[in-house]
């Protein structure tokens, strides 16, 4: 049936109209990054001095790491939509309708997927404009979003299936900061991984918050690996797929 | 199963919980609803009316039992049932954020309505419910009584042959209330949906529903017209005011001395006994209670009222397994 196939779109754009009422929330979307380029910028500028950082400027450095970052954090509310929509009835009214539960977490990673590219590429803008150099050029930066879009896909899948899962908002804000700030700190997002401890180091081997950030950064150097990016590119979209399979199973339990 | 019957209810038994401290929400409930009518599953808070209503429109599967809804196997072929139905669930079930023109598009949508036809639907649905002018609105700033309104609207969209309300009127003014009744009945009789609604309100299934089941801990203890039910007490209702609350159970061992008294129950300072032949039994209570030495402020003789159903099939005043649900 075509309207079963169709339902997710509807769906993302009943999202998209609802934050287009918001202007407030997409004011402060936009504006968080900028804090957080402006602050750490600031800083942690004298980093990029320590032997053996190497990036020469620590803006070029630090401008995918926030992207990552902001992905992260935007997507790891995802599932607050979900809470909205159950304290509403709104939930059950879509699961009492003709719409695949496959419909309404595709929804919401579409919309999720739309916002992060909006705030990724605004983000990398501002950072160009601080002085930040991408030598990995259009490619690097096309790569880099393509990868902030994974980050938030594979958190927004997860923040789903916790939210179906403890249906409460205070579950769903005190797991997601307790995962959002360790993820984040335990990469090499702010600082390069050659100067943090040894241990931050091995842990952040196994954090697609690090995947992500690093594959960010090394398309937005010059000459890529690409086959790098596109290994940790692969890695991410296991953890996608992972996530995106829990919050299946967390409808299937919502449902009982 | 009956063709004529849009909502058939088997047996069915849901629990909750872990095995050490398992809720028994279902208990074998079973009822059938004949299509184009309005059907009032009346019960206390807790009694399972809104277990049963999410087992209905597939958003929960009981433990035991089978179910049909417009003649489909609710268990076996759940996406065919949500295609026949439309529900309103406790919680409005519209989208705040959206305008009440952008639901009623998003609802028929989903159901992938042709877009000529829906337009002309929700401009017939905003017209109906009176919503015309809120159209452009979003939701959030709709009264009480508008959203609700708007909720019924959004169930309706797609035309659903059986329509399931839970606790519609709850949280509405007396007016809202009516209205939203009024909606519903016309509904039935105009275009034959079939109407199934939850409500703890006695006087609105009394007065709206052609049909009643009345719940009480997960089963149906008597389903009929309000007059069967009714009907079927033989006898008055006396209500005795007591001067003193205190001499509530003095009043009913003096009361059970009176041979026609066949059921008592006091509720704060009000003595109800179910009596055959009320008017003739009065003096003989009156004597009673003055023997006894109870202070009486009035006496009532009444044809029973569902009240008196309650009490009779549950065993408990309506009033008494509310607070004992909410406790």
């Amino acid at each position: 049936m075509t309207s079963i196939r169709q339902s997710w779109s509807l769906l993302t754009g009943r999202y998209l109209r609802q934050l287009y009422r918001q202007p407030a929330v997409i004011g402060i979307t936009l504006t968080q990054p900028v804090i957080w380029l402006l602050l750490f910028g600031a800083l942690f500028k004298k980093v990029a001095e320590i032997p053996g950082f190497g990036a020469g400027n620590y803006v070029s450095y630090l401008t995918p790491g926030v992207v990552i970052m902001t992905a992260l954090f935007s997507s790891s509310w995802s599932g607050m939509s979900y809470i909205e929509d159950m304290d509403t009835g709104v939930m059950d009214r879509f699961l009492t309708a003709p719409v695949r539960r496959s419909a309404l977490i595709t929804a919401s990673l579409a919309y999720q997927a739309v916002t992060t590219v909006v705030q990724s590429a605004v983000i990398i803008a501002i950072g160009w404009g601080i002085g930040a150099a991408f030598p990995g050029g259009a490619g690097g930066i096309a790569a880099l979003i393509v990868i902030s879009v994974l980050i938030a896909l594979a958190m927004a899948g997860l923040s789903n299936g916790l939210a179906l899962l403890a249906r409460q908002r205070e579950t769903l804000i005190a797991a997601s900061t307790t995962l959002v700030l360790p993820l984040t700190f335990l990469s090499g997002a702010f600082l390069s991984l050659q100067v943090v401890p040894g241990w931050i180091a091995g842990i952040a081997r196994f954090n697609p918050v690090n995947w992500a950030a690093s594959a960010g950064r090394i398309a937005l150097g010059g000459h890529p690996p690409w086959g790098t990016v596109a290994s940790y590119a692969g890695f991410l979209l296991v953890a996608l797929v992972v996530t995106a399979a829990l919050s299946t199973r967390a409808f299937r339990a919502y449902q009982g | 199963m009956n063709e004529t019957s849009a909502v058939e209810a088997r047996g069915l038994r849901k629990s909750y919980g872990s095995r050490a401290a398992k809720v028994r929400a279902l208990d074998g409930l079973s009822f059938s609803v004949a299509a184009g009518s309005v059907f009032a599953l009346l019960g206390p808070n807790g009694a399972g009316k809104t277990t049963t209503v999410r087992i209905l429109t597939t958003l929960s599967r009981p433990d035991g039992g089978t179910a049909s809804v417009a003649g489909i196997d609710v268990l076996r072929r759940p996406g065919r049932v949500r295609s026949a139905i439309g529900t309103v669930s406790q919680h409005s079930g519209s989208v705040s954020l959206l305008t009440g023109y952008e639901n009623l598009v998003l609802q028929g949508r989903i159901y992938g309505m042709p877009r000529r036809e829906l337009r002309q639907r929700v401009t017939e649905l905003l017209g109906q419910f009176g919503l015309a002018e809120a159209a452009g609105r979003p939701a959030r700033t709709y009264s009480g009584g508008m959203r609700r309104r708007l909720d019924v609207a959004t169930a309706l969209v797609h035309r659903p042959a059986v329509l399931f309300l839970d606790e519609p009127t709850t949280g509405l003014d007396p007016e809202g209330r009516a209205g939203l009744w009024a909606v519903l009945t016309g509904l039935a009789a105009r275009a034959g949906t079939t109407i199934l609604v939850t409500t703890h309100y006695l006087d609105e299934a009394d007065k709206f529903a052609a049909k009643i089941a009345i719940v009480d801990r997960g089963r149906i203890v008597a389903e009929g017209t309000s007059d069967q039910l009714k009907a079927r007490l033989q006898g008055d209702s006396v209500l005795i005011e007591l001067g003193d609350a205190g001499q509530a159970e003095r009043a009913g061992k003096a009361l059970a001395q009176v041979p026609q008294v066949r059921q008592t129950t006091a509720e704060g300072g009000v003595v109800r006994a179910r009596v055959t032949e009320g008017p003739r039994a009065l003096p003989a209570v009156l004597a009673e209670l003055e023997a006894a030495g109870v202070p009486v402020l009035s006496v009532t003789v009444a044809r029973p009222s569902l009240d008196d159903v309650y009490l009779h099939y549950a065993g408990r005043s309506f009033g008494q397994a509310e607070g004992s649900a909410v406790a």
